[in-house]
């Protein structure tokens, strides 16, 4: 992080948008980076931002998008607690996409581990700030003053002043060095680590709160698009009759592919157009329109069958991944208690609840878009690549976003919403129906995984091989990415968290048809559910109990010293595993029918362990109780990481028991909310969630952790209570539900 | 056709094909973005409304059938429905608060019927809305908060 500056004042508006007066602070972080970069000399390109104004309001310029998981909340809260703030003054601007806030890209559970330290130094800078400027009208040494909840008081008198009263002197102190800054002690946190609600409530009970399908420009108008069903395929010939006669439709256009270029950028699926003066009439005239279609390469794509090939595969030797230590089949051929499994987890969708939309005005020279987006700087990088327009003419501004999920970091509908309105010169905010974002995504992949393990005689695991087929998300960026690349294998693949002295990984080949993408949790979602199935099923043949066996598998106290800032400590996953086993207590007499089954996962530099409890009545599972411990380190804001989790238990549900995108013809076969089902409030279970006390060690992802975990839990609960073992998901599959 | 509708004790004269959904005619013509669009098939209660009173998704109803009738949204109030905001900051329901118009709608309606709504009327009354971000443990903790509010207000 670079150093806290002033802001000049001309640069107010011009930087930002915020309204000119008062304190306005900046200071340079690098969330991409590992190490906060430096500034070169005599450059400061500040893009983190708080402003103190004279009536006390104190604002935060919020760099990341929100989406559910509370990131505004939690990075005002940071400043806050450094500040001495008053809640009630905190009060945010949402930041627009410019490559002057750094990195803003919000996913990869990542905004609180790479930008809590700044912002409580930027939250100490302003209070030193205010503190000087005190001490100078008390005629006072610094040390005999101190700033409690927006006043700066004098220790000898009592006296204070208010934050916006001290607000002018303050700006013409020197911005003190960052040696200058004492940061609070864990026990006095006033806000960090303690339960805030979220600053956007008000807005969210009242249907104020402005997602993108809310944009309203004067004359805008509203499209839709009718794209191939299948991917990349492109339009031969179309009658626009029936459509244009629709009321209320007054444009219809073919819209060409964008391709993007290999290795960065989403591009544009292309289709035909529909521009009307509402969404409805767009959505009618799409309906109406008579398209015959290309359908291309992508056309006989069965999900069926490639899942059986991928089943073939795995069951063949595949590539050897580097990670693989000791000698497996040495390991088997001395075992004579050796099991075997097959794992199947379909293709997902994210299915956010605001549909992809956007709303773009291209103005010859200029784009301003508006639209619910993770990544505004790569929609806005992607749009100066496709449309030629300097890339300082462009602005994205970040709506708040009803559900991402990993959906919303793809800018395609950005750049579809801009090539329409450069068509139609004028303001058009295209939506999509759900049928498209159920049909166009960008999937999380499929994946097929065949696990072989061998026990000896005291039941310690003794050789572990896995082979994976995944068709990877590289091939939506590189085409012929045929195989599951290691960045992905290195979410719980290679870097599962237990103690093997014999484990082989092996890769096999898996095409892309689809465009894939990720979603919450991304390649976990795989590992977790192969990795703790089969913990469970080796736990079984070996005659433990699998709480026992999870505890020895992981092995003895270890940290695993390497690159990372956040190192693997097997001692704290060990121990988001007791103290799961005890919320839940584990090994407790239950109820007929019911079964208890554990998972536990390391990711995102979380340790998360789960253990849920289900039902069987005739043959069909209910998910009774679900109780989650986790270890994030840090905790920035109790209540926001319980909400987190609880959420991530119910996604977790909705894949486990209903998730599935199928494809025939290169078609996807689901169409909406009736055939891709989500957990609803009567499946929703008892959640309980355990956060471990660790304020001393740095903060690790919240939003994604708690997911992995649940789909293996479930499944081996379903075991634990029918003996069914499923090893193929979504459990609708298996008439479970 | 020209159209008078009546929302949140409001009139507005629009003008909009007959058939036009009432959440479109809502959301696109009258210009209350308060009420959501989630799936267009009456699957998710994103869109839900009051119309005297009753719940209606509003992707599923023509315009037309509102005429003349009272129309509820998220941007109204009502006694209940102050007790549920009150429930839902308490709990700190939303995430990213999409849903939240349409499960405040549902439980305002569930609310106005039932005083004191059990653990099964809740998952009666709400499970036809979806929250993707999985906030329904808070719901219904918030729906019995709102519940016990009311009751003690009465």
């Amino acid at each position: 992080m670079s150093k806290i500056q002033q802001v000049n004042r001309r640069d107010f508006v011009k930087l930002i948008g915020l309204a000119s007066g008062g304190i306005l602070l900046g200071c340079n972080v690098s969330s991409s980076q590992k190490e906060f970069v430096p500034q070169e000399k005599g450059t400061f390109t500040p893009n983190l931002f708080i402003q103190i104004q004279k009536d006390g309001t104190i604002t935060l310029l919020a760099s990341r998008s929100e989406m559910g998981q509370g990131i505004r909340t939690s990075l005002a809260s940071a400043i806050a607690d450094e500040m001495e703030a008053d809640w009630k003054y905190i009060s945010l601007k949402q930041a627009t996409g410019d490559a002057k806030y750094g990195n803003q890209n919000t996913d990869g559970s990542r905004s609180v581990r790479t930008m809590l330290l700044p912002m409580r130094k930027m939250g100490a800078t302003a209070k030193l700030m205010l503190i000087s400027a005190a001490a100078k009208k008390w005629n006072l040494a610094e040390t005999d003053c101190e700033a409690k909840n927006h006043y700066v008081i004098n220790k000898i008198t009592g006296d204070q002043i208010f934050f916006g009263d001290l607000v002018d002197e303050a700006a013409k102190v020197e911005v003190p060095a960052q040696e200058r800054l004492t940061l609070k002690k864990v026990e006095d946190f006033k806000y960090i680590g303690k339960t805030l609600k979220s600053i956007d409530l008000k807005d969210f009970t009242h249907g104020t709160a402005g997602y993108g399908i809310d944009v309203r420009i004067p004359d805008m108008k509203f499209a839709a698009i009718a794209r191939c069903p299948v991917t990349f395929g492109t339009v031969k010939s179309f009658d626009q009759k029936a459509a244009l006669e629709t009321i209320g439709v007054t444009d219809v256009f073919k819209l060409e592919r964008l391709v993007p270029p290999t290795g960065r950028f989403f591009g544009a699926l292309g289709g035909v157009a529909v521009i009307a003066n509402n969404t409805w009439a767009a959505f009618q005239g799409k309906m109406n329109l008579d398209i015959e279609w290309n359908y291309g390469e992508n056309k006989s794509f069965n999900s069926v069958e490639f899942q059986e090939k991928l089943r073939k595969r795995v069951h063949q030797k595949g590539k050897l991944v580097s990670g693989s230590t000791g000698n497996v089949s040495a390991a088997f051929k001395e075992s004579n208690n050796t099991i075997e499994a097959t794992y199947t987890v379909p293709f997902l969708v994210h299915a956010p609840m605001e549909v992809p939309n956007a709303t773009a005005w291209f103005k010859g020279n200029e784009i301003e878009v508006w639209a619910p987006v993770q990544d505004p700087q790569t929609a806005r990088a992607e749009l100066a690549h496709f449309f030629e327009i300097p890339l300082e003419n462009i602005t994205v501004n970040v709506t708040f976003l009803g559900g991402g999920f990993g959906r919303k970091s793809k800018s395609d509908f950005v750049v579809e919403a801009v090539a329409l309105s450069k068509k139609i010169k004028g303001p058009v905010q295209v939506v999509w129906t759900r049928e498209d974002d159920i049909q166009h995504s960008f999937y999380h992949a499929t994946s097929v995984q065949y696990l072989k393990g061998s026990l000896d005689v005291n039941g310690q695991v003794t050789g572990w091989l896995q082979r994976v087929g995944l068709p990877s998300i590289v091939s939506s960026f590189k085409p012929m990415s045929d195989y599951a690349s290691g960045f992905e294998l290195n979410q719980g693949f290679t870097n599962n968290p237990y103690n093997l002295t014999n484990f082989r990984l092996e890769n096999v080949k898996a095409e892309s048809h689809l465009r894939i993408g990720w979603m919450r949790s991304v390649v976990h979602i795989h590992s977790a559910f192969g990795n703790n199935s089969f913990v469970d099923e080796l736990a079984f043949a070996a005659k433990k109990d699998p709480f026992e066996f999870y505890l020895n598998l992981i092995g003895e106290d270890r940290v695993l010293e390497g690159t990372s800032d956040h190192p693997f400590d097997s001692k704290r996953l060990k121990n988001v595993l007791k103290t799961v086993a005890k919320t839940s207590n584990w090994g407790k007499k239950l109820p007929k029918g019911h079964g208890l089954g554990l998972a536990v996962h390391y990711s995102f530099y979380s340790y998360v362990a789960t253990v849920v409890e289900v039902s069987s009545v005739k043959d069909k599972i209910k998910v009774e109780n679900i109780w989650t411990a986790i270890d994030c380190g840090l905790v920035l804001n109790k209540d926001n990481v319980k909400n987190q989790l609880e959420g991530a238990a119910i996604f977790g549900m909705s894949l486990a028991m209903f998730g599935k995108i199928t494809t025939k013809e290169g078609a996807v076969e689901q169409y909406n909310y009736n055939d891709y089902r989500m957990t609803r409030m009567k499946d929703a279970p008892n959640i309980e969630v355990t956060i471990i006390d660790n304020m001393d060690t740095a903060p690790t992802g919240v939003g994604e952790p708690g997911v992995p975990v649940i789909a293996p839990a479930i499944c081996n609960a379903i075991f634990n209570a029918t003996g069914n073992r499923v090893r193929s998901l979504p459990l609708a599959d298996s008439g479970l539900v | 056709m020209n159209i008078l509708l009546s929302i949140n004790e409001k009139s507005y004269a629009i003008e909009a094909a007959s058939e036009t959904p009432l959440l479109w005619a809502i959301r696109d013509i009258v210009g209350l973005t308060g009420t959501k669009f989630g799936c267009g098939v009456s699957q998710c209660g994103a869109c839900s409304v009051l119309i005297d009173g009753n719940l209606i998704k509003s992707c599923g109803i023509p315009v037309s059938f509102a005429v003349g009738k009272e129309i509820f949204t998220i941007e109204g109030t009502s006694e209940t429905l102050e007790f549920l905001r009150e429930a839902w900051n308490e709990g700190n329901v939303p995430q990213c608060g999409y849903c939240q118009s349409g499960q405040l709608i549902a439980a305002t309606s569930l609310l106005d019927k039932i005083h004191h709504p059990s653990d099964e009327d809740i998952d009666t009354a709400m499970s036809d809305n979806i929250c993707r971000c999985g906030t329904y443990t808070r719901i219904k903790k918030a729906i019995h908060r709102a519940a016990a509010l009311k009751n003690k207000s009465l």
